[in-house]
This record gives C-alpha cells, sequence and structure tokens, in this order.
C-alpha cells in the first residue's frame, strides 16, 4: 500500500468523527464539509512528507477549523473587522487539541451527523444519499452511479436533502431517550435499505459497493450502541449476507441459488464476525426482527451442506418474525422452509392467500412457479414465471426465471415426444 | 527467550481496507512470516475480530459488551481457546475469574489462526518457563 492509499483510508475513517465536530462548531452542514475537503487537501499535501500525526482525526478538525475561521477572517478584513472572540479562538489551538483528544465529544458528534442524514423529515432514498455523501464521504458522481441516476439528479437529490435538514430543527442537544431509540431505529433501517439497494443489484461491483459501505455504517453505529442486540443483530445480518457475496453469482452474472452455492467461496471472516456478533446478541434475551433474521442467516451459515441445514429452525424463526412484524413477505419466505419439511403441497397452500397482497412482488411468482414445478404442474409453472419475469426488477432475477423456464419447455417438449 | 509481539493499529481504518489492500497487506506479512517460518522463529500467530465483536468479563462475573477499555491495568498475558460459542468462552472466563478475582478478561473471537508447526515447539516452551 502506499503512503496515499494509507492517507485515502485515514481519511475515509476520520470523515465521521471530523466532519461531525466541525458541524458542532458552525452548525452549518455545507461549512463543515468545506472545512474537511479543506482539511484533507492539506493532509494529502503535508502528510506524504512530515508523516502521519499522530491523531489524524484532531488534526482534520483542528486543521479544517482554523482553515475556515481564517477564511471568515479574510474575508471580513475587506468588509468590517473580525469580531474578537473568532480571532481569539484561534490562539487556543492546544487546548483544543487536548479537549478532542479525551474523545467525550465523539459520541454525540457522529451521532448527530447520523440522525440529521436520517431526519424524519426526509424520504428514504435522500436519507441514503446524504449519509453516503456526508457520513461515507462518497463523492456525488460515485454515489449517482450506484443509484443509476444522472450527477445531475443526484447533486440536486442531495441538495434539497440539505435544505431540508438545514430549515428543520436539527438536534444538536441530545435527544431524550425515547426519541433518541426511535432516531437510532432510523439510522439503522437506512443502514439496512443502503445495504439492500447493494445486494439486489445483481453483481455490478460499483453497487455491490454498497454493501460494504453499509456494513461499515453498521461498525460504526455498533461501536456508539455496544450494548444494543438489535444493532449487533442488523450488522451480524448484513456480515452473514455479504459473506457469500462471491458465491451468489455465475460468471455470466447470473444469480446462483443459496442452495446450489459453492459454500467453500463464502468468507469465513465475515462469517465469523456475524456469528460472534450473534452470540453476543443471543445474550441480552431481547429478540427483534434483525436479530431473527441474522439468526436464520446464520443456520444457513453454520450449514457445511445444503442437505445440512436446519429448515425446522429456519421455519420456528420465520414464525417467530411473522409474529413481530406481520408481512406477506415474511409468510412467503417461510413458504420456502415449509417446502423443504413438508413438501411443495403444504408450501403452496400456504402462499395461496397471498397472491393478492403479492400481485407485483416477483419473489411470489418465482417461489409460486418453483412450488409448482416440484409439483408437476408445468403448465401453471410456466404461467408463474412469466408473471415473474414480467415482475423481474434487475436482468439478472429475470435471467435466473428464464433458465427455470428454460427446464420447464425442456420437459414439457420431451412429454410431448414422449406422447 | 520467548516474546509476544502485539500488533496495534486504528481498527476502523483496518476494517475499512478493501479486499485488495487487505491481500495486499496480508501478502507482504505472509513473505516475513514464511521467512520467520524458515527460521524456525514463528509460533502461533493470530488476527483478531474487531473489538466491536468483544465482550468483557470482570470480577464478581460482571459481563459487558465491548472491549477492555480501562487504562489503569496492563495487559499481562492471554489464552486461546477453542470453544462452541460465546457462553462456553465466558465460562471458560468465569473459572479463570474465579481463580484469579482481580483480573478481567476479554473474550476477543479470532479472524484468522495460523498454528504454531515447529517440531520443537513444546519443548522450546517448557524451556522458557
Amino acid at each position: 500500500m502506499t503512503d496515499l492509499t494509507w492517507i485515502h483510508g485515514a481519511l475515509t475513517a476520520a470523515r465521521p468523527q471530523a466532519v461531525g465536530a466541525l458541524l458542532r462548531y458552525f452548525r452549518d452542514m455545507n461549512r463543515a464539509e468545506e472545512a474537511f475537503q479543506d482539511a484533507c487537501l492539506r493532509a494529502l499535501k503535508s502528510w506524504p512528507e512530515k508523516g502521519p500525526p499522530r491523531d489524524p482525526t484532531a488534526w482534520l478538525i483542528l486543521v479544517g477549523r482554523n482553515a475556515a475561521l481564517d477564511g471568515v477572517r479574510k474575508q471580513s478584513r475587506t468588509t468590517a473587522l473580525p469580531p474578537d472572540e473568532e480571532i481569539s479562538d484561534l490562539g487556543d489551538a492546544e487546548s483544543e487539541l487536548a479537549e478532542r483528544l479525551d474523545g467525550s465529544h465523539y459520541r454525540d458528534d457522529v451521532l448527530r451527523l447520523l440522525f440529521i442524514c436520517c431526519h424524519p423529515d426526509l424520504p428514504a432514498t435522500q436519507q441514503i444519499a446524504l449519509a453516503l455523501r456526508i457520513v461515507s464521504g462518497l463523492s456525488v458522481a460515485q454515489i449517482a452511479r450506484a443509484f443509476l441516476v444522472s450527477d445531475a439528479a443526484m447533486e440536486q437529490r442531495i441538495t434539497r436533502a440539505k435544505q431540508r435538514v438545514g430549515g428543520a430543527d436539527v438536534p444538536f442537544e441530545t435527544p431524550g431517550p425515547a426519541e433518541r431509540a426511535e432516531r437510532v431505529a432510523a439510522v439503522a433501517a437506512m443502514i439496512y435499505l443502503l445495504f439492500n439497494e447493494g445486494y439486489s443489484a445483481g453483481d455490478d461491483p460499483e453497487r455491490a459497493h454498497l454493501c460494504d459501505e453499509a456494513i461499515r455504517l453498521a461498525r460504526l453505529l455498533l461501536r456508539l450502541f455496544q450494548t444494543e442486540p438489535e444493532i449487533m443483530g442488523l450488522t451480524a445480518l448484513m456480515m452473514l449476507q455479504q459473506s457469500r457475496l462471491a458465491a451468489r453469482f455465475d460468471p455470466n452474472g447470473d444469480v446462483i441459488l443459496l442452495e446450489d452455492q459453492d459454500r467453500r467461496l463464502w468468507d469465513v471472516k465475515l462469517i465469523s464476525e456475524g456469528l460472534a456478533l450473534m452470540d453476543k446478541a443471543m445474550r441480552h434475551n431481547r429478540p427483534g426482527p434483525y436479530q431473527v433474521q441474522a439468526a436464520i442467516a446464520a443456520i444457513h451459515s453454520r450449514a457445511p451442506v445444503a442437505e445440512d441445514t436446519d429448515w425446522a429452525g429456519i421455519d420456528g424463526l420465520y414464525l417467530a418474525l411473522e409474529r413481530m412484524q406481520p408481512s406477506p413477505v415474511i409468510t412467503l419466505n417461510r413458504a420456502v422452509a415449509v417446502a423443504k419439511l413438508h413438501g411443495p403441497a403444504a408450501a403452496l397452500e400456504m402462499i395461496e392467500p397471498l397472491e393478492k397482497p403479492l400481485a407485483g412482488y416477483f419473489h411470489y411468482f418465482g417461489a409460486r412457479g418453483a412450488f409448482l414445478l416440484q409439483l408437476g404442474r408445468t403448465q401453471e409453472a410456466r404461467q408463474a414465471f412469466d408473471r415473474a419475469i414480467a415482475l423481474a426488477n434487475t436482468p439478472a432475477e429475470a435471467a435466473h426465471i428464464r433458465r427455470h423456464l428454460d427446464r420447464v419447455i425442456a420437459s414439457s417438449s420431451s412429454e410431448a415426444a414422449g406422447h | 527467550m520467548l516474546y509476544t509481539l502485539l500488533c496495534y493499529n486504528k481498527e476502523d481504518v483496518v476494517w475499512s481496507w478493501s479486499k485488495e489492500e487487505d491481500a495486499a497487506v496480508m501478502a507482504r506479512l505472509s513473505v516475513v512470516h514464511e521467512k520467520l517460518v524458515k527460521e524456525g522463529k514463528l509460533g502461533t500467530s493470530l488476527r483478531l475480530l474487531p473489538t466491536t465483536a468483544a465482550t468483557t468479563l470482570r470480577g464478581g462475573g460482571i459481563v459487558i459488551d465491548g472491549p477492555f477499555a480501562e487504562t489503569k491495568e496492563q495487559l499481562l498475558g492471554f489464552y486461546v481457546i477453542d470453544v462452541e460459542n460465546l457462553d462456553a468462552a465466558l465460562d471458560a472466563a468465569k473459572q479463570l475469574s474465579a481463580a484469579n478475582p482481580t483480573s478481567v478478561y476479554e473474550i476477543r473471537p479470532i479472524a484468522l489462526y495460523v498454528p504454531d508447526t515447529r517440531p520443537d515447539a513444546p519443548t522450546q516452551m517448557i524451556k522458557a518457563y
């Protein structure tokens, strides 16, 4: 790794805390961002020559803050004399540094930044875009590519989001416990949406990177809430899902189903971290939807081959999940376990009432087609697969169903030839 | 003499490395590892999971999520145990804690474990005591 790669990593890691602290000083998102940008430019000049500072984050905060105040001073010199307090602020760099090093503001600064990005006034798409820009430091162009929109459209989305939270009541004081819990849940939901955005993107590496970013944000959140089992569960869930990345697609980019994946390609390090977090979460005896979903993922991770999967365990966990947050999608997922345990007829019967609520859902018709195919009802299977293709979100999804369909066609034509 | 080399770094930076960056560092390290193995100098080596995966056992059986964060105590030793899950690891730590009640045990899962392959390893271990 060259020096510049090291610096890039340090800047990315320092970003949430540094921007959070600068936001506390300036109470203005754009100014905080500009100050951080400024500090990064200076770091790129200074660190390769002088070596990295002992505490890169403290360095970035101080330099960013001073650069911004310098800017204010220069601007005001041409208009009026600067207010005294702004000049005197420049002198106490040492005591500022001492304050920074003790890290007492760390938690509140980072939390505030996350809370602002997940402000309840913002729609989910803006929350994600804002978090990627401000907390993760992705460029507007990178975010635009990941969400398949033009740079201009993404720029506008982020500007709008900033204006909204700029005008809204930004919590500079730490919110009370109830509001805090609500907002933490919003941050967790944003992180999981971000993850799913990447996960459902097929094997497009630019978008799959969103999964890594979501895991990084989850680790950040987990460091702020070390004892919160649902945050452990969320982090574990994403790690266990992401561990299968290398096995999820064939060389053509087509989806490989869990049961057909080469499990030797699974990322053992991510699995062990996910399982370790699940172990921690379980000790709290406070189950929640993320933990249950992670426990389901963990059952797959623990099975050395698909045949060893504990489907009864998965069935039970989906039942628990259904009770926590009743949803036809969860019932549909449970039907897959039921098919393994009690056969496709039982599963088909179970999903019959879901046809209406899931009429626009790709996976419903994919699953229905698969159950029908197992039952030898090829004509109906074909109809279900046709509808699934019409509802596919990605070319990979459509291609996957098409392969099923080819099998249907092949079997029905061989049937026809036999007659 | 047996030594342990304890590696410190910023975990938020290290765990943000891309797969390529991580692989590049590991490849450079493995050159050194191989050299040390050839020279018969390398015992067990391991890489820990981040502190977010840690649990800490204090005296009196108090279990806390997260790493050992105090600075008043110093690292005096460590164990590698092979158990089924965190509860079993905590059980082992509680036995140690009962025998040595003022000590704190941070239970940290291991990400990568490379065992000692030296044929004469056990003899050397006894010699060191």
